[in-house]
């Protein structure tokens, strides 16, 4: 059934243009039964298949970026998290490789495809970070690197003969590895999050969760948690970005009970009950990255791939990109323009 | 599976393909866009373009099924003017932004040569609106309310000849700017041989005269050959019709006729089941990505390139549309500036001569005091004098009478009878 009701009768030979407020039901609308005859069915619906179609031609980009100090298993959660060996560990730092000065940038891509889905995944990684005695301003190699490529954006979409599709090399998530030491969150935690929340999704996560007894971890991410609304550090899913009740119940669930995940990671598999699952062994038992009862990767696996991924990007192109935008075609942005040999700077193995 | 498009991309960007050891999860990924999409809903813009009574308005509301508007226009409109109407139509869980643009009065006029000129205009208005919201500093694309015209219904009169040239010329006015779906109106005047010849009539001129059609796309195998049918039934024969009949014992729309009844719904007796196929349940995503990647980025880059804005400079280096929209507003203040300075500079000098007319004024007026002034004491001056010498009268004045006084006290004493009270009167004049 579908009802038609004239919105708005304009006449002129220029129609004006009423930008109309975006309706949302506060309940989502459950489909009702398609009417089956041929007089009352148009095929309007149909349009949600033929998108489906056009984007699984297309594919999708999707990139990711890891900030954490050495050794707080970034590599291993990525790996465990796209089910693959996206990033090589660096197995500590060998005599004769030097320990970097400052931040250094990787970028690596790869081609995932998982049921007619192809997704080109883009893992940032920022070895040094945090490693040095003097960790003064260690974010902005980061933060420069994420302005770089708004910029690129920005430039690509400027031109006059433009792409059909313009790459997307923008940062669409920020998963930020806190330390799991029980007590509360490091100065360098704060500063980081605070000057990059504002430029780019950040999730936290709490790393090598397997160190803390139930307890310890929730107090610790009720603290964590604390701390951040205090030092005023919007982490994603932001609060002001939530688009209707729907939305803001179930972001606000995640935020308030859910968030910072506390994850485990591991790519070894092992036998428990007779299946095959990936995790940690230890003398004590083996640890289960899966299993929601053992640690919240799962949570974290869901909330970033399943269901919130598609925001993830809308976020960062709608809001965050549009921010830069605004600022950098206003005055000239406050930030330097970008220059060739600041592009060379940062290593990227594409 | 996906075609080699994405394929060709990521080869090119050297990326390593990886393999999957198990079930991660992206592949919701397309339900996770299909679903942000529904939740904003989606726009539809119709352009119809026929003359008056052709039959636009009864198949609009035949393809979606709801009576839109009552109104009947006249013949006698003095030029061609577009009516826009906005509908919000849903279906399940799809909700439909659908404009429906009309052209009013068009073939109607003696002289047809502008004829087509206000639909030229209203279509670039559109693209021209969404580009100003595209340049914006602070703009909001996504829950913009999209008016570019995605499709074209062309109405052609069934005369079962040949093109009319306003059609032609209309036609070819608008192939680079809007995707065209030419279709034959009210073809139940057609009888079916007659159909055919005048359909191969048609596509012939078209594209003897070069004008580019929408053609339906044939790159997805699922739909390609249904598409590439389809190509070849264009221009659909349609006939329009809300009245109901019944035949058998379903109710179905149709026309009545003294000699039978015209199914609408019927593929043997017109195209319209087509039209509604590929213009709604097969390509209606298509025709917006058209308008949006193809007929808009024209209109853009021509826009652009009009206003003076070049991807590369003079020595052919890229320049960023940016560094130019910069130079340009550095000129744009330049000029401001200059216009502030050009207004200062008038507005003292304004108040320079003003100073040196009222200064003027003042020197004369105080001329004027000084002259009157001295006048003034000029007159004193003679006053005084004349004083003067009315005062010396009085005095001498004064001394003659009282020498002719004394004379003639003088004489009475020589005549003593005057009395004691002339004595008197002499004392007491001496």
């Amino acid at each position: 059934m579908f009802k038609g009701s004239a919105d708005n009768k304009i006449e002129a030979a220029m129609s004006e243009l009423v930008p109309e407020p975006r309706q949302k039901p506060a309940v989502p609308m459950k489909p009702v039964g398609i009417n089956s005859n041929l007089l009352g069915y148009i095929g309007i619906d149909t349009i949600i298949e033929q998108m489906r179609k056009k984007t699984m031609k297309t594919g999708f980009d999707f990139n990711i970026m890891v900030v954490g100090q050495s050794g707080l298993g970034k590599s291993t959660l990525v790996n465990t998290l796209f089910k693959s060996q996206v990033s090589r560990k660096s197995s500590g730092w060998n005599r004769e490789e030097k320990i970097p000065k400052t931040v250094e940038i990787k970028a690596i891509g790869h081609v995932i495809e998982e049921g007619g889905v192809k997704m080109k995944l883009t893992v940032i990684d920022t070895p040094g970070f945090g490693d040095q005695i003097n960790n003064e301003n260690c974010w902005e190699p980061i933060e420069k690197y994420i302005n770089e490529q708004y910029e690129k954006f920005l430039k690509e979409e400027v031109n006059i003969a433009r792409k059909k599709r313009i790459p997307d090399t923008r940062v669409h998530c920020c998963l930020y590895f806190i330390s799991p030491t029980g007590h509360s969150l490091r100065p360098l935690d704060l500063e980081f999050m605070k000057h990059l929340s504002k430029v780019v999704n950040i999730i936290p996560v709490i790393a090598k969760a397997d160190t803390m007894t139930l307890e310890e971890k929730t107090e610790f991410k009720q603290r964590v948690r604390k701390e951040l609304e205090v030092n005023g550090i919007e982490f994603y899913p932001q609060k002001e970005f939530d688009e209707d009740l729907e939305d803001k119940t179930e972001n606000d669930k995640i935020r308030q009970e859910s968030m910072p995940f506390a994850v485990v990671g591991s790519d070894k598999e092992y036998q428990v009950n007779g299946k095959r699952i990936l995790g940690r062994k230890t003398p004590w038992g083996v640890i289960e990255v899966e299993n929601l009862n053992h640690c919240e990767f799962a949570l974290l696996r869901d909330f970033v791939i399943r269901t919130h991924l598609q925001d993830l990007k809308e976020v960062t192109h709608n809001i965050h990109y549009e921010t830069y935008r605004a600022k950098r075609l206003n005055d000239n942005g406050g930030l330097p323009p970008v220059t060739a040999e600041t592009e060379e700077n940062h290593e990227s193995n594409l | 599976m996906a075609s080699s498009e994405v394929a060709r991309q990521l080869q090119n960007d050297n990326c390593r393909p990886l393999s999957l050891s198990g079930h991660v999860g992206f592949d919701s990924l397309p339900d996770q866009l299909v679903n942000k999409s529904v939740n904003q809903g989606f726009c539809f813009n119709i352009l119809c373009i026929g003359e008056t009574g052709i039959g636009k308005s009864t198949l609009i509301d035949t393809l979606f099924n709801t009576s839109f508007d009552d109104r009947v226009s006249t013949h006698f409109q003095p030029n061609v003017r577009l009516r826009a109407q906005t509908y919000e139509l849903q279906e399940s869980n799809v909700r439909l932004k659908l404009t429906i643009v009309n052209t009013v009065g068009f073939g109607d006029q003696i002289n047809k040569e502008d004829s087509y000129q206000p639909i030229v205009d209203y279509i670039d208005a559109q693209f021209e609106a969404y580009l100003q919201e595209e340049l914006k500093i602070k703009r909001s694309l996504y829950n913009y309310h999209d008016t570019r015209i995605h499709v074209c219904l062309y109405f052609i009169s069934p005369t079962g000849h040949s093109l009319k040239t306003l059609d032609l010329l209309t036609m070819k006015n608008l192939d680079s700017k809007v995707n065209i779906i030419p279709v034959i109106a009210k073809a139940d005047t057609i009888s079916k041989t007659e159909l055919q010849k005048f359909k191969i009539k048609l596509m012939s001129e078209l594209v003897s005269n070069g004008v580019q059609i929408y053609q339906f796309p044939t790159d997805d195998e699922t739909i390609s050959k249904i598409n590439a049918t389809m190509n070849g039934h264009l221009p659909f024969a349609v006939v329009g019709s809300m009245e109901e009949m019944k035949i058998g014992n379903k109710m179905v729309k149709a026309r009545q006729y003294p000699w039978g009844i015209v199914q609408v719904e019927n593929e043997n007796h017109c195209d319209f089941v087509k039209l509604r196929e590929m213009l709604i349940c097969t390509n209606m995503e298509d025709l917006r990505e058209q308008t949006h990647a193809r007929h808009y980025e024209l209109y853009r880059r021509c826009k652009l390139e009009e206003m003076g804005f070049r991807d590369t400079g003079p020595e052919n280096k890229p320049v960023s549309l940016q560094e130019t929209y910069e130079a340009k507003r550095h000129e744009f203040f330049g000029e401001l500036q200059r216009k502030e300075e050009e207004m200062r500079q008038m507005f003292v000098q304004r108040v320079k001569e003003k100073e040196a007319i009222l200064k003027e004024a003042e020197r004369e007026l105080q001329a004027k005091f000084e002259h009157l002034k001295r006048l003034h004491q000029e007159e004193r001056m003679k006053l005084e004098e004349k004083r003067k010498l009315l005062e010396d009268d009085m005095i001498a004045f004064n001394k003659r009478k009282a020498a002719t006084e004394l004379l003639q006290a003088q004489a009475f004493a020589s005549t003593p009878s005057v009395s004691l009270k002339k004595d008197k009167d002499r004392k007491n004049f001496m």
